[in-house]
């Protein structure tokens, strides 16, 4: 008998990461709906600087919500689909840390992307530029939490044919603190007021959701698989 | 022929499943020994597949004791889920991913395989020649082989086979037939279905569940 690397959770994530490179240019689909939303803003409302950048900070954040769920309903659903998650579900890594590599994975491949463009589209939008590394840091803390809980509501709607709809009721309401103190950080940073206390919100429900998450989406799972 | 063991590697006492006000199977009890052979027989419908989930350890809608090597089930989960190979209805075979990566992807889970190799198993289901090619490039039955290329790798004793001769075509049967039969000889055991008139080399036996007319 010959042994390979790594524990179970590790090859599901290897995996993961070497299929989304497989399919780069559909990952790339939540960047350009990122940026395709944010130039719709200044036709729709006009295209007076002072205006724009007043409402800058919602709209890159409301839209990157609107990305990061785009691609949240595939987290699990190719695996439910093809007996991968029957297969998983057997092998000796607990699903909590499957669950977590593969929204692990899903930040990757989407939320992290996205903030690191979010500064590129402020820009867009006149954000001032002592906003940027406000907005880049809470991007960043702030699609974890989205990835999170996003995966939840993935790992509950993976047996439904048509769980899209469904899982956008279930998931944007949960979403609502992390834009609250996204845009209120950002905000604060582009009036110069201090922006540090809502970024350790962020930071808090980033490390909650990494904690727990991955508890609930392995109980749905289990509920889905067992059929 | 090894001598008559009298520990069953596995067993099942009295299995019962009901769906939706009707009942599948009920009193349903069966043990596999070293080289037991046992084919589940039944109408689409009849709880066929409920029943390899549920000893596959992947459903709870099915109520009864089952043990492993004499001990009950839950107390010796690690032990049962490490040396039994369940082939499902759905081959969890990536149309991303070479059957290369797809097996290394399985062989992964458990971090440990037969001496063949990935490549090995796959020349001996036939598909020497697709080692590199995606998936989604193989027809629906070299998607199958893949699958069945885990028999080959899996070191398990048990193996728990939901119809493993779809899309499949006669010489592929015969192969996976051979297969069986040998891990049979060497003193594993299978639980499979299949609607295909099996012709083994090896013994085996069968198990009908009935439909019953709902009421």
């Amino acid at each position: 008998m010959s042994s390979t690397v790594g524990p179970a959770w590790f090859e599901i994530a290897r995996r993961d990461l070497l299929l989304a490179y497989r399919r780069r240019a559909e990952a790339a689909n939540p960047l350009l709906f990122l940026l395709i939303v944010v130039a719709l803003f200044p036709l729709g409302i006009g295209p007076a600087p002072e205006q724009l950048s007043r409402i800058a900070p919602g709209v890159v954040w409301v839209t990157a919500l609107l990305a990061s769920l785009l691609s949240t309903d595939m987290v699990f659903r190719s695996d439910f689909d093809d007996g991968s998650l029957e297969q998983i579900a057997r092998s000796p890594s607990p699903l909590y840390a499957t669950a977590l590599a593969k929204m692990g994975v899903h930040w990757l491949v989407s939320g992290c992307p996205i903030a690191l463009a979010s500064p590129l589209l402020a820009g867009l939008l006149y954000l001032p530029s002592s906003a940027m590394l406000a907005l880049l840091l809470s991007m960043l803390l702030g699609t974890v939490s989205l990835s999170m809980v996003g995966g939840i509501g993935a790992a509950l709607t993976v047996g439904l044919r048509k769980g899209g709809l469904l899982l956008s009721l279930l998931v944007l309401p949960l979403y609502v603190p992390v834009l609250v103190f996204g845009s209120a950080a950002v905000d604060a940073a582009a009036n110069g007021l201090p922006w540090q206390s809502e970024l350790g919100v962020l930071a808090g429900f980033a490390l909650l959701s990494v904690t727990l998450a991955p508890l609930a989406a392995a109980a749905a799972l289990r509920i889905n698989l067992d059929s | 022929m090894p001598e008559a063991p009298t520990v069953p590697l596995f067993e099942a006492r009295g299995l019962r499943c009901e769906r939706d006000d009707r009942v599948l199977f009920e009193g349903l009890s069966f043990a596999l020994f070293p080289g037991d052979v046992v084919q589940v027989l039944g109408p689409n419908g009849a709880g066929k597949t409920t029943l390899l989930r549920a000893v596959a350890g992947l459903s709870t809608r099915v109520a009864g004791s089952m043990f492993w090597g004499g001990l009950p089930l839950p107390e010796v989960r690690w032990e049962f889920l490490g040396d039994t190979l369940y082939l499902g209805h759905e081959a969890a075979v990536k149309p991303g991913l070479t059957p290369l990566e797809n097996l290394r992807w399985h062989a992964g889970l458990w971090g440990r395989t037969r001496d063949i190799g990935i490549a090995g198993a796959l020349r001996a289901v036939g598909l020497g020649t697709h080692l590199d090619t995606p998936a989604q490039q193989l027809s629906a039955g070299q998607r199958r082989r893949v699958a069945l290329a885990r028999l080959l790798l899996s070191p398990a004793r048990l193996w728990i086979l939901d119809e493993p001769f779809t899309a499949i075509d006669l010489d592929g049967v015969a192969r996976v037939e051979a297969l069986v039969a040998d891990h049979a000889a060497g003193g594993g055991a299978v639980l499979l279905t299949t609607h295909h008139k099996l012709s083994l080399l090896h013994d085996f036996r069968q198990i009908s569940l009935v439909a019953e007319a709902s009421a």
